[in-house]
């Protein structure tokens, strides 16, 4: 994986200041996105996949906000952008798909009024010549009728094809980066499949790379090149999606994977990791991970462990691979 | 992996999709404005004879000079404080004015002063709300604590304070009412904003770019509208019936103006002789009162279906 970077994210930390105290919602997270390439991030709920997709896009708020660490996008620091020149960069060079298509659009406007939007905000076209564009994105993603499904309001259409409206919307300016934070969460799985396997090819066709939130390792299995597995703001794991599957390290994602309910294997019970994710204003001293961990050690309560080298383009969070590679 | 180029099945897929939309299309079809209306109409027969009503009044007011069967402003002692009559149907006041004429004109003055004032304090409204629930924090609450103190603080004694200090007239009711009114749509709409700019739809607006003004104006204002249409036919009774204290305490509308709460004021002194002076006007500004309020209720209804299941 030795292709040009597009965004680099390194050390990024992201602190929410409650009144309770301080929460490490993104704490030194490093993802590196190669161009045209399909990077996944994986976890449960709760361990900073969106916060760092927000913090990316600068759409992180109060009591929210980045503390440390550089975000590189196309060898251009974006980290501390004003708002003026951050709106430049989002929607045109990079850009998100969230979770919920039935209400990530406006329902006051129709959906081609909005994915025009993002054309006039980016780039000097007339109207019409815009609303051509709009129409050819809409035909791009799958949508029939486009020209009809223009003047469309969200409510008029199904929770597939307001996706695809919304991708269409993230896909329009042609982004370097676009972040898609759960594409699929709120849809049905066969219309999961139709969504991901759309993104798989814009990615390819335009040069786009995506950072795919998930918590579903079927979906990294199918369509991502590379996977960060993370837990508490942290990255436990990161590897090749192929190496990943197969020498699977850190006792976290081995966890996540057993939790997959299997044809070939006769169980009665799906495997679950015991615990929740740990509070992040009280965080164990040691391993985020030690109190859940089958597998930890005295060392692991006490102290944290590093991102140790594994293989050629595999990392993992686990002192069981110290002094490996 | 998947295989890019085209896959088997793609055709029933693409089947699938265009049933998906032709229902989505059906389904689409019923939701413009003109159905909204069918709707009012069929539903809340009060509110649509109300907009008729106002209707009604509103020509009267606009064509009053042709409408008016004599000058509202000609006297003529000889025929004072006449019964009604085939001539004069509402009678004719302590100068021999025509009553009827005096009504239709004075439909100008409450109906400008309806929809006038509350137009600048909705305007002022919005603004101040829409700032202070999207910018929160500091703006929030200077503007806030502003508006508890206008809402604390007994409208038509500040209305009337501010007539005193600047004198009676059309130009100073306006001020006056537009000054007192604003603090009710600003809580409205700062609520609606605080929960509106938490919907993902304005944080896929901020992630394709879009400005905080154009958020502001263009995605958070026009889904606070439906509320704003009904609190419009709401506070223009009020702004109404405060124009009619007013010039009933005598600060508002000045002679020889027609002005309906003047209109009544000057009718009290014959009240148990020649009742009508005062009830005509009294009658008027009931009608276009209760006639706004049903319509009021009616278009929330329309407007907001979730609000009358309960």
């Amino acid at each position: 994986m030795r292709e040009s970077i597009v965004l680099d994210i390194k050390d990024l930390k992201s602190h929410f200041f409650t009144a309770k105290g301080v929460a490490p919602a993104v704490d030194g997270v490093s993802i590196q996105v190669p161009a045209g390439k399909i990077i996944g991030v994986v976890g449960e709920s709760g361990c900073g996949k969106s916060m760092t997709a927000m913090s990316v896009m600068g759409l992180l708020r109060y009591p929210g906000r980045v503390v440390g660490g550089t975000i590189t996008l196309d060898g251009r620091d974006i980290t501390h952008l004003s708002a003026k020149e951050l709106s430049k960069v989002r929607g045109n060079e990079i850009s998100m798909i969230f979770q919920e298509p039935m209400t990530s659009l406006n329902p006051v406007y129709p959906v081609g009024k909005q994915v025009r939007e993002a054309i006039l905000l980016h780039q000097k076209v007339s109207k019409a010549e815009a609303k051509e564009r709009v129409v050819e994105i809409f035909r791009a993603v799958g949508i029939p009728e486009p020209e009809k499904r223009y003047y469309n309001y969200p409510h008029q259409l199904s929770g597939g094809l307001r996706q695809r409206v919304m991708i269409g919307m993230a896909m329009v300016c042609r982004p370097k980066v676009m972040i898609a934070d759960e594409p699929t969460t709120a849809l049905d799985v066969t219309i999961e499949a139709q969504i991901l396997r759309l993104m798989k090819k814009l990615c390819e066709e335009q040069g786009t790379s995506i950072i795919l939130i998930t918590h579903n390792m079927g979906v990294v299995a199918e369509v991502c090149d590379y996977v960060y597995v993370m837990y508490a703001g942290k990255v436990m794991e990161q590897a090749e999606t192929f190496e990943l599957f197969d020498h699977t390290s850190h006792p976290y994602t081995r966890g996540l994977l057993n939790s997959i309910p299997r044809l070939d294997e006769k169980a009665r019970r799906l495997h679950t990791i015991e615990g929740v994710v740990p509070n992040l204003l009280h965080l164990p001293e040691g391993c985020s991970f030690c109190t859940r961990c089958s597998e930890a050690k005295k060392r692991c309560f006490v102290e944290r462990p590093d991102l140790y080298q594994v293989g050629e383009e595999h990392k993992v969070r686990c002192f069981q691979y110290e002094g490996e590679a | 992996m998947l295989d890019h180029s085209k896959e088997p099945g793609t055709e029933g897929l693409e089947n699938r999709q265009k049933e998906q939309a032709d229902v989505s299309a059906q389904l689409g079809e019923a939701d413009t404005w003109k159905d909204q209306l069918k709707t009012l109409v069929r539903q809340n027969k009060l509110a649509a004879f109300s907009a008729v009503i106002l209707i009604l009044f509103l020509l009267a007011a606009v064509f009053a000079p042709i409408v008016a069967p004599y000058d509202h402003l000609k006297q003529s002692l000889t025929d004072r404080l006449q019964d009604p009559s085939l001539a004069h149907w509402l009678g004719t006041d302590e100068l021999g004015r025509d009553v009827l004429s005096r009504v239709i004109f004075g439909a100008r003055v409450s109906l400008t002063i309806g929809l006038v004032p509350t137009l600048i304090s909705m305007a002022i409204g919005t603004v101040l709300g829409l700032c202070a629930g999207f910018y929160g924090g500091k703006t929030d609450f200077v503007i806030m604590r502003l508006a508890d103190v206008m809402l604390a603080f007994p409208s038509l004694l500040l209305a009337m304070v501010v007539m005193y200090t600047m004198g009676g007239g059309l130009i100073n009711i306006f001020i006056a009412l537009s000054l007192v009114n604003w603090a009710g749509t600003a809580r409205i709409v700062r609520s609606q904003t605080l929960s509106l700019k938490e919907k993902e739809f304005v944080e896929a607006a901020r992630s394709i770019g879009v400005r905080q003004w154009t958020i502001m104006f263009r995605h958070i204002l026009p889904n606070c509208l439906p509320s704003l249409i009904v609190l419009f036919t709401l506070n223009i009774p009020s702004a109404i019936l405060s124009e009619a204290s007013l010039s009933f305490l005598g600060i508002g509308a000045q002679p020889p103006s027609a002005s309906w709460g003047l209109m009544a004021v000057r009718g009290k002194k014959y009240l148990f002789s020649e009742p009508w002076l005062s009830i005509a006007p009294s009658v008027a500004i009931m009608i276009v009162v209760m006639a706004f309020n049903f319509l009021g209720d009616g278009l929330r209804d329309v407007l907001d279906p979730y609000l009358k299941e309960q």
